[in-house]
């Protein structure tokens, strides 16, 4: 009964919705495209073209797409999940074939005037299939190993496909992000183990099959000294950009090292080295803070949530989320191989703004359909 | 329901440990960056303003060469120039398609190009063309946009007034090869050149400077925003030269069309102050690079315009040689100056004859005499007395077949042959080799620069070593000095009677040279011909009555030497002239000689920095 109330009022009009949406949550999404108009400023020079008013319209269209998604009903997604993913897969091939090359890479496609980047897309859909898959899982199920097997070619599908773009980075992302959803939902440690344990093997055979610029990435990585004006440029720079930041910073609109452009793509990968160069250690670290929050929000929609299937997505997007701002947060700080990923919804740049919009959007459809009742039908297909 | 709680349970477990684990890594990174900004900040910014700012080295001029007069003879002229820095374009090959479409690139210079930008830094500017005019560099500015990473500056080049004048002194410059600039990376500045031959290449290093460091601020691609310190290069230093360029030009004007050279000296202190080799070539062509086509020509030119033949051309020195035969007898007590030899126009030796070249004979002689009427005779049976070793090793000491030591590289030695170097070559000496050393023919061979240093030594009886520098940026060089200079171990006595004869040869009736007699009666010349056979004349054509040697083809003719020095009374200048295939000594050579040494006498450059009357002109030159 206490069910069925719930359901009248999470499926109550619209504009009941609209208020049901975690506004305090995307108020802290609007935080954090303010600090990236900021920064975005500042990284033209102290002007708002090209950079920062086109990151305004772009999360103002976001942030309607992810009201949009918001209102959906999570079970009217989940049924979306397979098919999405399998569209992703098709673009990912697609895009290995007709894509646009960028930087040695094929990872573009066009899309309507719209430049896209199958492989974000995929990591969303890779989410959203696996929440589907484990959503009414039994524990006896999730046991047996044969039942692992379908969601497990699913994650080394898009891997596989990844790697040859090639675009190692979201590759080994996109595998962690899978690695997760199958933690969460139960998979026993000691197969993660199982898997975990040839890794060291099969990265050595890999390290062979690598591109040349992908070895010296890594090999760079290991040694940047080694090669200052080189593949190792990059890093360094950064790293000396954010060493000249100090705690207080070089003061907004003041960094030398990004407005002499010793920065490489300050207004992309490294605008968390602009922002760590003009704003200090203080600047840096509030920035850090605020992108804990959102995950961590995003974890406790996960938590909160009375369904497995939104459970498992709140925690894939947060973690998605997590493992963006890892991954570019420590390449600018030379903690890990520089690779192309740039700090959501800061970062200058259209593919990346639209699917983490799309992301959130999710993740604000599962907190607003917390409390639903998937019926028993679906369950028995699942 | 009840499984659901069991999922909740497990997930919610799971869950807060992968948010523990988030925050711990987030808070890895807030520490790392901790590490990075504040612990380590003091040595990152120290590397920031590194990087912003960045030291240029910008080359310097090189230093100019004057003549002992402050005349330019080799400056440095304003060279407007194209470069392209790599890192500036992003397609090399599309910037300089549109750069050809303004000033057309020859394959070759492309590929140049291309090499040079994959071998330097990207950052470091890479000459596109050099010698732009106006026009051209009009041309660049207004197309700069569709010229991405082309840049146009000024810098020097060489500039040599005199042309091919004093090619064979100064040498050249040129750029520098692959392999200079790995042993010495400063080379690799754009448009600068290094001393390939002559004085260029002696004083490379002095004259090529310091270069001087520019600190501008600059952005990531090298773009200077601002210039913040400069320290000027050290310009290459000046040097002073011992040469006379107006006497030089005269001395040239003097051999004419011939293949030539002659040399000029101060007898007592070795200063060169004019050495001509004709023909010439003009040096400037060598910096910008020779053309194979212009290489050819020089290779096939039968006149060798590359050989510097005062310094690296050796002829056998003939009857100039006479004056050493009869030093070397004279300090060995073999004959006194009183002594007389018969001459009945050939001398005997075995079943081989030995002719004079008067066909007559001289009759009897003393070494006044005989050094008057040149005669054959007298010095075959001369040498004989003396021995060939003895002959060489006062040949030495006079300066001939030695290395001199001079100042300017590519110089040869000649060769006074010895027993002991016969022996080395595997053959033994034979007594007619010594014969013919008497009058300066057979393995002997000295270069004109040698032949004046000997006639200079005779005539002062110092052992005066030839140089061409006189000032160092400024500094007055050691040896301009006679005292600089020690006096050789011979007898006073000695040489009197050798420069009495010499005195003769010119100025007595009868002498051989009569044709070097000055004009200006205030002073007097001492000289010696020489005639050096370069081919065996037969003995048929000999004694055949019309054998003529100048109606012998031009390749096969002697070459015609004179050596002098004036005033007699107190000597100041030495000169020595070689006319290739010039025949006779006295009839081709002479003349020249005697020009030479009055044009010298008329200047008197020897021991001055200045000529009353030219100074004002001369600095107008030099400014």
């Amino acid at each position: 009964m206490r069910e069925g109330r719930l359901w009248l009022r999470t499926s109550f009009g619209l504009g009941n919705k609209v208020l049901q949406i975690n506004w305090l949550y995307v108020l802290l999404l609007c935080c954090l495209a303010g600090v990236g108009y900021a920064a975005l400023y500042s990284a033209a020079g102290g002007s708002a073209e090209p950079y920062a008013a086109r990151h305004v319209l772009r999360f103002a269209t976001g942030l309607v797409m992810l009201v949009g998604i918001a209102m959906i009903d999570i079970r009217f997604i989940r049924r979306l999940a397979w098919p999405s993913y399998f569209v992703s897969l098709a673009l990912l091939v697609v895009v290995m074939r007709y894509g646009h090359m960028g930087k040695g890479a094929q990872r573009w496609i066009e899309f309507g005037g719209l430049q896209l980047q199958p492989s974000e897309l995929m990591k969303i859909s890779l989410v959203l299939a696996l929440a589907s898959w484990f959503h009414r899982a039994s524990w006896e199920r999730i046991g047996n190993p044969l039942f692992l097997m379908p969601p497990l070619l699913a994650v080394l599908a898009p891997v596989v496909l990844i790697v040859k773009q090639p675009n190692l980075g979201t590759a080994v992302i996109t595998a962690i992000l899978g690695g997760v959803m199958f933690f969460a939902a139960g998979v026993r440690w000691w197969k993660f183990v199982l898997v975990a344990l040839p890794i060291p093997f099969i990265a050595q055979i890999a390290y062979g099959h690598l591109h040349d610029y992908q070895r010296a990435r890594i090999d760079t990585f290991l040694n940047p000294e080694n090669d200052p004006l080189g593949a190792g440029y990059n890093i360094i720079q950064s790293k000396i950009a954010l060493g000249s930041g100090g705690m207080w910073g070089q003061g907004y609109l003041q960094g030398s090292q990004g407005h002499l452009d010793f920065l490489p793509e300050k207004q992309t990968d490294f605008i968390f080295t602009m922002i760590g160069e003009e704003l200090g250690f203080v600047g840096g670290a509030a920035v850090m803070v605020l992108l804990g929050l959102i995950v961590l929000g995003g974890m406790l929609v996960a938590l909160r949530c009375r369904h497995q299937f939104g459970r498992l997505v709140a925690l894939g997007i947060a973690t998605n989320f997590f493992l963006y701002v890892f991954v570019n947060i420590a390449m600018v700080m030379g903690a890990i191989p520089v690779g192309g990923v740039p700090l959501p919804l800061v970062s200058h740049g259209g593919s990346a703004m639209f699917t983490v919009m799309i992301g959130f959007g999710l993740l604000m459809s599962v907190d607003v359909h917390r409390d639903v009742e998937f019926t028993q039908a679906r369950n028995a297909l699942a | 329901m009840r499984r659901d709680t069991r999922h909740s349970g497990i997930f919610t477990r799971r869950a807060l440990l992968l948010m523990g684990g988030q925050v711990a890594i987030l808070g890895g990174l807030a520490a790392r960056l901790y590490q990075v900004q504040v612990l380590d900040g003091a040595r990152y910014a120290t590397l920031a303003r590194e990087n912003r700012v960045s030291a240029r080295l910008i080359a310097p001029p090189r230093g100019r060469m004057l003549d002992r007069f402050g005349t330019v003879v080799a400056g440095n002229k304003l060279n407007w120039r194209a470069l392209i820095v790599a890192e500036q374009t992003t397609d090399l090959g599309a910037t300089l398609d549109s750069f050809s479409r303004i000033i057309p690139l020859t394959d070759y210079e492309r590929a140049r190009i291309e090499r040079e930008v994959h071998r330097h830094r990207r950052f470091i500017p890479v000459m596109v063309r050099e010698f732009l005019n106006w026009d051209e560099m009009a041309a660049i500015e207004v197309n700069a946009p569709d010229l991405p990473g082309i840049i146009v500056d000024v810098g020097t080049t060489r500039m040599y007034p005199f042309g091919d004048q004093f090619a064979h002194v100064i040498g050249y410059v040129a750029p520098p090869t692959e392999a200079d600039v790995e042993a010495s990376p400063e080379l690799s500045l754009p448009g600068i050149r290094i001393g390939r031959a002559g004085l260029e290449k002696q004083y490379d290093e002095d004259l090529r400077g310091r270069a001087g460091a520019v600190q501008v601020e600059v952005n990531a691609y090298g773009r200077v925003i601002r210039e913040l310190e400069r320290q000027e290069g050290v310009e290459g230093e000046e040097l002073g030269l011992t040469i006379d360029a107006k006497l030089q030009q005269q001395v040239l004007g003097h051999l004419g069309g011939e293949s030539a050279s002659a040399v000029v000296m101060d007898c007592n202190n070795g200063e060169v102050l004019a050495m001509a080799t004709n023909p010439s070539f003009d040096p400037s062509l060598f910096d910008s690079g020779v053309s194979q086509s212009q290489w050819k020509a020089w290779a096939e030119d039968k006149h060798t315009p590359l050989l510097n033949r005062a310094t690296a051309g050796l002829y056998a020195p003939g009857s100039t040689f006479k004056m050493n035969v009869a030093m070397a007898a004279l300090e060995a007590k073999a004959i006194t100056p009183a002594d007389t030899f018969e001459c009945p126009g050939f001398y005997d030796l075995g079943n081989a004859r030995f002719h004079c070249w008067r066909k007559g004979g001289h009759g009897t002689l003393n070494l006044r005499g005989a050094l008057k009427n040149s005669c054959d005779v007298f010095f075959y049976q001369v040498a004989r007395k003396v021995g060939i070793d003895r002959i060489a090793s006062m040949g030495h000491s006079f300066g001939l077949g030695t290395e001199l030591q001079i100042d300017l590289p590519g110089a040869r030695a000649g060769l006074i042959p010895t027993r002991e170097w016969r022996e080395s070559q595997g053959h033994p000496w034979n007594p007619g080799d010594t014969v013919v050393a008497g009058i300066g023919q057979g393995y002997i061979q000295v270069s004109p620069l040698e032949l004046a240093t000997y006639v200079a030594r005779v005539a002062t009886g110092r052992e005066v070593v030839p140089h061409l520098t006189r000032k160092i940026a400024g500094e007055l060089q050691s040896g301009s000095d006679p005292a600089d200079w020690p006096a050789m171990d011979l007898t006073e006595r000695y040489l009197h009677v050798v420069r009495e004869g010499m005195w003769a040869v010119v100025n007595e009736a009868g002498g051989t040279a009569p044709q070097a007699r000055l004009p200006d009666q205030r002073w007097q010349l001492a000289g010696k011909t020489g005639s050096s056979q370069v081919r065996r004349v037969s003995r048929e054509q000999r004694e055949g009555t019309n054998f003529d040697s100048s109606k012998l083809p031009w390749e096969q003719r002697p070459h015609a030497l004179f050596v002098a020095y004036a005033p007699f009374d107190s000597p100041r200048y030495a000169v020595s002239v070689v006319v290739e295939h010039g025949n006779a000594g006295a009839a081709a050579a002479a003349p020249i000689a005697r020009n030479i040494m009055m044009d010298t006498l008329q200047r008197d450059p020897g021991g001055r920095d200045t000529l009353p009357g030219d100074q004002v002109a001369m600095n107008q030159v030099t400014r």
